[in-house]
């Protein structure tokens, strides 16, 4: 039993990533209507910005506790995120709005293999050990082991969940946002501006996704230009597995990826004899996501995807 | 004015014919590339059918190149004689399969896998196809890298080598052709073959295109309701249009392994499905001259600048070498292009039989 809880605790960490995550893509797709393949590289660079980020403050500043240090270098990956994101959409995506809708996920395509590129040429190509920051005791609470990090993890993504949350439903902006997302034009006349409102949309998923990154690369100690694609995809089916569009659909689909990973992965071998083994796990996503789009192809919470091409 | 087009379609075709006995002067590698672009063209026009004509959008379409692949692989190498005593017991000379059977049951198979694929996403439209096709090729590949216990089928990352080249009416491709003093080289024997599969493909597309079926297709593309409204069996012929496209593929990827001689997991990775969409979308989506242009293009330009990057290399201390660069060079034509020209290089020039925003 105690593998079954251990598991969970494991699957809630990485569901709570992929969740963070997944908010950016299911927002995104929610206003516009497109998957922006960009966002694990805005993961990515989030990531690496705060590995360098650290590594400088530590030289700057050696006797700063951990935490200090692990605080102020997301600020800077979000920052630098934030300001990518912002140009991503600015330049790949606003020119084509009426375009073919074929035409902005090229350049979404386009973009990811561009950063990743750019990422490898600035940062070099091996991979990175990412300093462990917070103390690296593991606790231990009746046979199920936590690690500070891990904690900091379910923490963190707790209260982004509420300030997003607070932020989509009692604030202008998110009134605005949600309006934008029903019905643009509507919106349009009743005073919202649309460019506004989706980059405002990029920014905040831009501050996700480089928390994401950061913790991302804390959770695992390491950091590498590829690091993005494998989270992005999971995450976009997460967003799809709860129903795109739907925010609280993101999150519910990224926690139980999560789990549904972890216990899938930690049980393969018994249920299977031996035969298929834990590298199985990155495929389990993917069935997940077969299953519940043939039995249900809205997702679990959508209600309002039905016919949406 | 009809003579003139008749000495174009000649001069073309001289040209087509000429083109790696003269490329093979300059080196082999140049005919390679050539051939790389004929295979790569072959993969778009068939993509082209599933996303240009029935306006599905397929991310995983490697999955059926890899299929045609490792068909061809399994039954030419020495792999299988060499894992399963069985199977070298019924071929004490190994299995040389003839291509006849080989590519056939390649091509039903990665068909097959189409429909397969096919069937549960059919009632998902558009991005969420998206998500499922590119899972999809993602699960081959998985299969592929750890197939290789507790029984080794597909030798895992190692991939399998040896692979027999291409025989055909008794002529191995894999050997250089000599007639008289004229030495035709192995790649360029290839070239000819490639070059004959496309003209079937362009034929067999652009008939498909044009018949009832293929406006079926276009109707589905254009508005999925009115078309069932109009009494196509839309379920039918979607599956058809996956079927068709993924047996393009099954055929490319035999070709693919009879020309590398050896095939590994890591030849059908998800970028390779990126960039098929991108030749195809970047040409011109659902027309034939324009997936062409943009299968030459983004095949052959980045192979092309390998040969130019050796300077660039040296000048940054090697932080951008010819791998890097390409990337660069793709990435950077994929916004680019599309930013400037949505509808691709060279659109169908008919007005409102494209795909069309919502």
């Amino acid at each position: 039993m105690d593998v079954f809880f251990q598991q969970v605790i494991n699957g809630l960490v990485m569901g709570s990533m992929y969740a963070l995550v997944a908010l950016g893509y299911t927002m995104v797709y929610g206003i516009i209507n497109l998957i922006n393949f960009a966002h694990g590289e805005v993961l990515m660079v989030g990531a690496l910005t705060s590995w360098s980020a650290i590594g400088m403050m530590r030289d700057a500043m050696p006797g700063a506790p951990g935490w200090v240090i692990l605080i102020l270098a997301t600020l800077i990956a979000c920052v630098v995120a934030v300001v990518l994101n912002y140009s991503i959409e600015k330049i790949a995506y606003r020119p084509l709005r009426n375009s073919p809708k074929l035409a902005p996920l090229i350049t979404a395509i386009g973009m990811s293999i561009l950063l990743q590129t750019l990422a490898m040429i600035i940062w070099k190509p091996n991979y990175k050990a990412y300093p462990t920051l917070l103390s690296s005791t593991p606790i231990n609470m009746g046979g199920v082991v936590i690690t500070p990090t891990q904690v900091m993890i379910l923490g963190v993504t707790a209260v982004s969940l509420a300030i997003l949350m607070w932020l989509v439903n009692y604030t202008r902006l998110g009134r605005a946002m949600r309006a934008t997302a029903e019905n643009p034009r509507v919106a349009g006349l009743m005073g919202v501006k649309p460019d506004m409102v989706i980059s405002a949309t990029f920014v905040i998923g831009a501050i996700l996704a480089a928390i994401a990154g950061v913790m991302y690369a804390s959770n695992y100690g390491t950091a590498q230009h590829a690091m993005g694609f494998l989270p992005g995809l999971k995450a976009f089916t997460a967003a799809v597995f709860g129903g795109i569009g739907n925010l609280s659909g993101a999150v519910i689909g990224g926690i139980l990826l999560g789990l549904i990973e972890a216990i899938g992965s930690g049980y393969i071998g018994h249920l299977t004899g031996g035969v298929l083994g834990s590298h199985y796990t990155d495929i389990f996503a993917f069935i997940v996501l077969i299953i519940v789009l043939t039995l249900r192809p809205s997702g679990l919470m959508g209600e309002r995807v039905a016919d949406r091409a | 004015m009809k003579n003139n087009k008749t000495l174009q379609y000649i001069l073309i075709g001289a040209a087509l014919i000429a083109l790696p006995l003269i490329l093979q002067m300059f080196g082999n590698a140049w005919v390679r590339i050539a051939d790389m672009a004929l295979l790569y063209i072959l993969l778009a026009i068939g993509l082209n059918i599933v996303v240009g004509y029935a306006g599905l959008l397929d991310l995983g379409y490697v999955a059926f190149f890899a299929v045609g692949a490792y068909m061809y692989g399994l039954l030419s190498s020495p792999h299988l004689t060499n894992t399963f005593a069985w199977i070298a017991a019924a071929y004490p000379n190994g299995m040389h399969m003839p291509i006849w059977l080989i590519v056939p049951v390649g091509a039903a198979l990665a068909g097959l896998f189409g429909m397969l694929l096919g069937a549960p996403t059919l009632k998902l439209r558009g991005d969420y196809l998206a998500i499922v096709t590119l899972g999809f090729g993602e699960i081959i590949r998985v299969f592929m890298n750890n197939l290789d216990h507790p029984v080794n089928i597909t030798n895992g990352p190692k991939g399998l080598d040896q692979i027999d080249p291409i025989s055909i009416f008794g002529l191995n491709l894999g050997k250089k052709l000599m007639i008289g003093d004229f030495e035709i080289a192995s790649v360029s024997l290839y070239y000819y073959l490639f070059l004959s599969l496309v003209l079937v493909t362009i034929l067999i597309s652009h008939r498909l295109e044009i018949s009832r079926i293929g406006r079926a297709w276009m109707a589905i593309r254009e508005d999925e309701i009115a078309a069932k409204a109009m009494g196509l069996n839309t379920r039918n012929l979607k599956l058809l249009a996956f079927g068709m496209g993924a047996t393009f593929g099954g055929v490319s990827g035999a070709m693919f392994a009879g020309f590398q001689g050896f095939i590994s997991p890591e030849s059908f990775s998800l970028m390779e499905s990126v960039m098929i969409v991108a030749m195809v979308v970047l040409g011109g989506l659902g027309y034939l001259p324009g997936v062409i242009l943009g299968a030459i293009l983004l095949s052959a330009l980045p192979e092309v600048l390998r040969y130019v990057a050796g300077p660039l290399q040296e000048m940054t201390g090697g932080r951008l070498d010819s791998a890097i660069l390409r990337q660069l060079l793709v990435a950077l034509a994929m916004i680019v292009i599309m930013l400037m020209r949505p509808r691709g290089l060279w659109p169908s020039p008919e007005h409102g039989k494209s795909l069309k925003t919502k």
